[in-house]
């Protein structure tokens, strides 16, 4: 059979199992040749041998008791107990089992089995021999002991006779004298009725001067205790006379008691439990809960208002007040902690009061509650400006923690809500605290950077680098952040009590941190940046331009990392989760984006107009007509290629180069052989020659056609050639349009020519599109020579001459 | 459309402005820039059924033109500034001048464009300025009788009477500014409230007003502009508003009694603004014209005189009506750029609203080229209904 059929439920398995159980039933009949199943197997191991007695025997019991299920139970086939070849069944019959054994078993089995009846037969034979010893021993000495007993039992019979006898002598006198005893003892009864009776009316009779004792020594828990005893008696005998003047005078009495039991309750000092006691007594005396409720907080109000001055008197204005902590602890341990033994003692003493009681309770805390509330606000009003939030917020965590008591003593007077209103509130004061501070951090990195900027440049060249700077600002912006973040985190700090309210979790991370305080301050960081952009200053440019440069690089840094990574940050550490919609990054990343833009367009508008301004005076303050044949490069011009260069250097230390258009590699070169041979056919060639006007306007605005508009104040691209394009542009457009306002002598277009050209040379590498540079400076040149009456240019050797010179 | 062909005059101009007297006719007055050719007056009319433009040139010898104006009262008459060279020495002048009788009222003819029998103008007197320096403009006294300019030379602001048929030009009285800095008037504007006696000027990036009467400051806008001030209007309709522009490339609105703040700022160009103007009768249209080569024409009604739009004359308003007006002033108007124009490839000098049809304007860029425009149907019909 193949290995893996064993395994498989194939058809031929079952067929075989009946085999199996009839083969090891047969074994364990015959004690088989199975090792460790027949005794016989291992003459060497008597453990083996007594666990399989023991059952033997267990076995006959069962079956004796009828319990053959649980054997059979234990086996997998159990034997038929009706077997007649079970040897140890009931029904065992030798013939059927020799018969059977004869059939069934070869010779060699034979003698097995009959060498192995033969020792379990001797085996069985010892064994009865030992019980029978034993046994033997515990039969004489019972037979000795009952014959002991026998004697001494028949001396008790001799005793108990005798005993009898001696009981019938005892009971007939008794019998006698409770006949002569009897008269006498119904009169002693009567008499002690009598008796008790006499002792009741005497303290009856007593009672008031016995209750006046008590309240003269002051007992007066012994007094309403009598009082209460006597009461009813008094009351279901008011018609006696007697009995009334008694009534009388306990009432007087006892009106007494309670004045004096007031006016100690009243005059207090006693403090709450002797209090409690007094209003005890007070209500056992029968007077009215009500009253006796206004009382008791009316007391209470006393001593607690009693607080509340001392905490008020903390505050005020000139001691010099105990840290906020201190405060909360003072508040906590007198005032809420009496408000909670008021409550207590209250609670107790007029449970019975039902909900108008508890209404009345509640009301009082209520009132109490705000004035302390009111007083704590006030002193956390004080800890606004301070620095410290583990003070802050350890206090507020004692505040709230102390009110829970009460709050759950009186759900119904909303302290609890109202101390987690509380703490909510300077929670969302400090907020707006830390993000003042944090816009003050900002303004001070800009003072700093200000001064940095304006501090007089001696020993360094450059001072301060303006990459240093911004990562200087940066850093110390990103630091405050930080700080600002690690310090409302303190709130929603685990071990804090109110940490799990529902704001905390929620609204608190979400809207406050993230939302009031993180995008609030960038928000307003944007703003203030943007500010410069508008400035009415802006003709003396109170902003410096290195400012500009460096805010709209912070802010571009802000677009492109920080912004994600101080949300993450946020995220992270608050673990916002609710429904409230959150200013998603990207939101914030474009207006970070638009200020950079804004500001660096700013910037070159800036650094333009300074430019500008400088070629427009230039242009304006000189004689062009009278002017002298040119011999060098003006030295304005010389002085606008040296800031350019300034401008270019500082804007590279902020910003990425940027991309040009593919120009061939010797661009001035090629640039000069445009003035030189485009001029001759183009634009500006029919102008020297005199011939129709419209030509030079058709030449002129078909040229115009083909290049584009150039936008003059546009918006610039974060890297440095753009910057530095933009800049150009506005001051070569100024140069353009002061020019068309002169009217030049020949001289002075040749000067105009000479000066172009070598701002040709120079400014070209700091454009995107040299095109640009080289088609303004020749609307320049051309309007100059349109400006010109007499217009001769020079020769284009000697404009290079001269510029090379210069 | 709105948009007509452009016109080109041949030669650079900078000078534009309509016939200020003629309340019929389309036309416009054009003064070119040239150094080696006679300069020219254009004369352009402007035909609005036909959609035709008809050019009529007159000669103007004594040099190119830098601003010219119309007399308000004689179609005819007009004043130009003009740079005269001698010596290698160049004057800015002033003069009034008159033109051929038969072209006051445009020549119907078609105009022949060779036409070498150009006409000249007729000289009616110079404005003596030997003593006052360079001319930067003359303004006319709006609704007057054409008796009355002013003109601005360097730092002197100048009044003239003009008498005998305009034939003599009389000071009549003069006012200057002293102090540091550049103290050259760029422009100025006569304004037409207050029985037309104040005049206001602009000088680097300062405005100022002056009353006629005693030649006297009464209001100054010190920084009007980041830089240079180019031009200036009054509003037609509101006494105290006037607008601004200059090198800062914004436009400025302001309101003289509040001279801190302006009542608002508008920055849609992309270069110098040279030239502002209110339309004549609807003052919440303004024009501008921007070296940029643009022209825009916005709508600036939230402080225009008509804030909540055209509202029923008082005569019949009933209780109704006054509630239905009511309702429609609770529309929102924003302000805005109705549209922006850039048919011209040069800086535009100027711009100017045609004194007869209120809804058409002209603006002349450097190349000589002049573009006629209409404001938009669609915001004609919502000012008007």
């Amino acid at each position: 059979m193949a290995p893996g059929s064993a395994s498989s439920p194939s058809p031929s398995f079952p067929a075989l199992r009946p085999w199996a159980a009839v083969g090891a039933m047969a074994a364990a009949a015959a004690a088989g040749p199975s090792p460790g199943s027949g005794p016989g197997d291992s003459p060497e191991g008597p453990e083996g041998e007594a666990p399989e007695r023991r059952r033997k025997a267990h076995g006959m019991l069962k079956l004796y008791y009828g319990l053959s299920e649980g054997e059979a139970a234990g086996r997998p086939a159990g034997p038929d107990p009706l077997d007649p070849t079970d040897l140890n069944g009931a029904h065992f019959d030798p013939e059927v089992y020799l018969d059977k054994l004869r059939r069934e078993c070869p010779l060699a089995q034979l003698m097995d089995s009959e060498t192995d009846m033969v020792r379990q037969i001797r085996a069985l034979d010892s064994d009865m021999q030992t019980l029978v010893y034993e046994n033997y021993n515990k039969f004489i000495s019972a037979t000795d002991t009952i014959r002991k007993m026998k004697n001494d039992f028949r001396k008790m019979e001799d005793e108990m006779d005798r005993l009898a006898t001696n009981m019938a002598v005892i009971t007939d006198f008794s019998a006698r004298i409770s006949a002569t005893l009897q008269d006498r003892h119904e009169r002693i009864t009567k008499l002690a009725g009598v008796h008790a009776l006499l002792r009741k009316l005497q303290f009856l009779f007593e009672l008031p001067s016995r209750l006046t004792k008590c309240v003269e020594l002051g007992a007066y828990g012994q007094a309403v205790r009598y009082q209460g005893r006597a009461q009813a008696v008094l009351q279901q005998y008011q018609h006696l006379p007697s009995f009334r003047a008694i009534q009388d005078d306990c009432q007087v009495i006892t009106a007494r008691l309670a004045q004096q039991l007031r006016q100690r309750f009243r005059e207090g000092g006693s403090g709450a439990p002797e209090q409690a006691e007094c209003v005890e007594l007070l209500l056992a005396l029968g007077e009215p809960a009500e009253e006796l409720c206004e009382e008791f907080l009316a007391h209470a109000r006393g001593r607690l208002e009693e607080e509340l001055r001392s905490l008020e008197a903390e505050l005020g204005p000139s001691p010099p007040a105990p840290d906020v902590l201190e405060f909360t602890d003072h508040g906590g341990s007198g005032f809420v902690g009496g408000l909670c033994q008021v409550a207590a003692a209250y609670q107790e003493l007029f449970a019975a009061q039902g909900p108008a009681g508890a209404e009345r309770l509640a009301a009082f805390a209520r009132e109490l509650g705000s004035r302390y509330f009111a007083l704590v606000e006030r002193r956390l009003a004080q800890e606004q400006g301070g620095g410290d939030n583990s003070l802050l917020v350890r206090a507020l965590d004692r505040f709230h923690r102390r009110l829970r008591a009460p709050g759950a003593l009186l759900a119904a007077a909303g302290l609890a809500e109202a101390a987690t209103e509380i703490v909510e509130r300077v929670a969302r004061e400090r907020l707006g605290h830390h993000l003042q501070g944090l816009r003050a951090a900002f303004l001070g990195c800009l003072t700093d950077v200000r001064q940095a900027l304006a501090a007089p440049r001696v020993a360094g060249k450059e001072g301060p680098g303006l990459a240093e700077l911004l990562a200087n600002v940066a850093s110390s912006i990103l630091s405050h952040i930080k700080a600002s973040l690690a310090a409302v985190h303190l709130f929603t700090a685990k071990e804090v009590s109110f940490s799990n309210k529902p704001y905390f979790r929620g609204e608190f991370c979400s809207q406050g941190v993230r939302e009031g305080l993180i995008v609030g301050f960038i928000r307003s960081m944007c703003q203030t940046a943007q500010s410069f952009c508008d400035s009415p200053g802006e003709k003396g440019g109170a902003t410096p331009p290195a400012l500009l440069l460096l805010l709209s690089r912070l802010c571009l840094d802000y677009e492109t990392a920080t912004i994600s990574y101080i949300l993450t940050l946020t995220d992270e550490q608050f673990l916002v989760q609710d429904q409230f919609p959150v200013t998603p990054v990207s939101t914030l990343c474009a207006e970070a984006r638009e200020t950079a833009r804004r500001l660096l367009t700013h910037y070159v508008k800036v650094q333009g107009l300074v430019i500008s301004q400088m070629l427009r005076k230039s242009v304006e303050t000189r004689d062009w007509l009278s002017t002298l044949e040119p011999r060098n490069v003006r030295a304005v011009m010389k002085r606008v290629v040296e800031d350019t260069t300034a401008i270019d250097v500082q804007v590279g230390l902020l910003y990425e180069e940027g991309v040009r258009k593919a120009q061939s590699s010797d661009s001035s070169k090629r640039t000069f052989s445009v003035y030189s041979s485009s001029r001759q056919q183009g634009r500006y060639a029919p102008s020297y020659t005199p011939s129709a006007p419209m030509d030079t306007n058709l030449l002129s605005n078909i040229q115009k056609l083909f290049s584009e508009r150039i936008d003059v104040f546009s918006p610039v691209e974060f890297n440095k050639v753009s910057v530095l394009t933009g800049i150009i542009k506005i001051s070569l457009k100024t140069l353009l349009e002061c020019v068309r306002l002169r009217t030049f002598g020949r001289f002075g277009l040749q000067q105009v020519q000479v000066d172009c050209h070598f701002l040709q040379l120079y400014l070209w590498r700091f454009v995107a599109d040299e095109e640009l540079v080289h088609l303004l400076l020749d609307e320049v040149v051309a309007s100059a020579a349109l400006r010109c009456p007499d217009p001769v240019p020079m020769e284009p050797s000697v404009v290079e001459v001269i510029c090379e010179r210069g | 459309c709105p948009s007509r062909p452009p016109k080109v005059l041949g030669l650079q101009a900078r000078a534009l402005t309509p016939q200020t007297a003629e309340t019929d006719a389309i036309r416009f007055l054009v003064g070119t820039q040239s150094l080696k050719y006679d300069n020219q007056i254009h004369i352009i009319d402007f035909d609005d059924e036909n959609n035709i433009i008809n050019k009529n040139v007159l000669l103007h010898q004594a040099g190119e033109i830098w601003h010219i104006s119309a007399s308000p009262a004689d179609r005819g008459v007009l004043a130009t500034c003009y740079n005269r060279t001698s010596d290698s020495k160049v004057l800015t002048c002033a003069a009034v001048w008159r033109m051929p009788k038969e072209l006051e009222s445009g020549s119907h003819e078609s105009p022949d464009d060779s036409s070498s029998t150009a006409q000249t103008l007729e000289l009616l007197c110079h404005l003596d300025n030997t003593a006052h320096g360079n001319m930067a403009c003359v303004v006319w006294e709006p609704m007057g009788d054409g008796k009355k300019i002013i003109s601005l030379a360097d730092n002197h602001i100048l009044l003239w009477d003009l008498q005998e048929s305009s034939s003599q030009a009389v000071l009549a009285s003069s006012a200057s500014l002293e102090g540091k800095g550049q103290l050259k008037f760029t422009s100025g504007r006569w304004s037409p409230h207050h029985n037309c006696t104040q005049v206001a000027t602009a000088n680097d990036t300062t405005l100022r007003g002056w009353d006629t009467r005693s030649m006297s400051q009464i209001y100054c806008i010190e920084n009007a502009h980041g830089q240079l001030v180019r031009d200036l209007d009054f509003n037609p309709n509101k006494q105290y508003y006037l607008a601004s522009c200059g090198d800062d490339c914004k436009v400025k609105f302001w309101d003289t009694r509040n001279v801190t703040e302006p009542v608002k700022t508008l920055e849609e160009h992309s270069h110098w603004v040279w030239n502002v103007r209110y339309n004549h009768s609807h003052d919440q249209l303004v024009l501008t014209g921007s070296s940029d080569s643009r022209v825009i024409l916005s709508n600036m009604v939230s402080i225009s005189s008509e804030p909540f739009g055209h509202l029923v004359d008082d005569d019949d308003i009933s209780d109704q009506e006054d509630h239905r007006s009511e309702e429609k002033s609770k529309e929102p108007l924003q302000d805005n750029v109705i549209a922006t124009y850039e048919e011209h490839e040069d800086s535009v000098y100027a711009v100017d609203w045609s004194s007869a049809d209120p809804w058409l304007f002209a603006s002349l860029s450097y190349d000589g080229r002049l573009v006629i425009n209409r404001v938009p149907r669609a915001l004609k019909y919502h000012i008007l209904l």
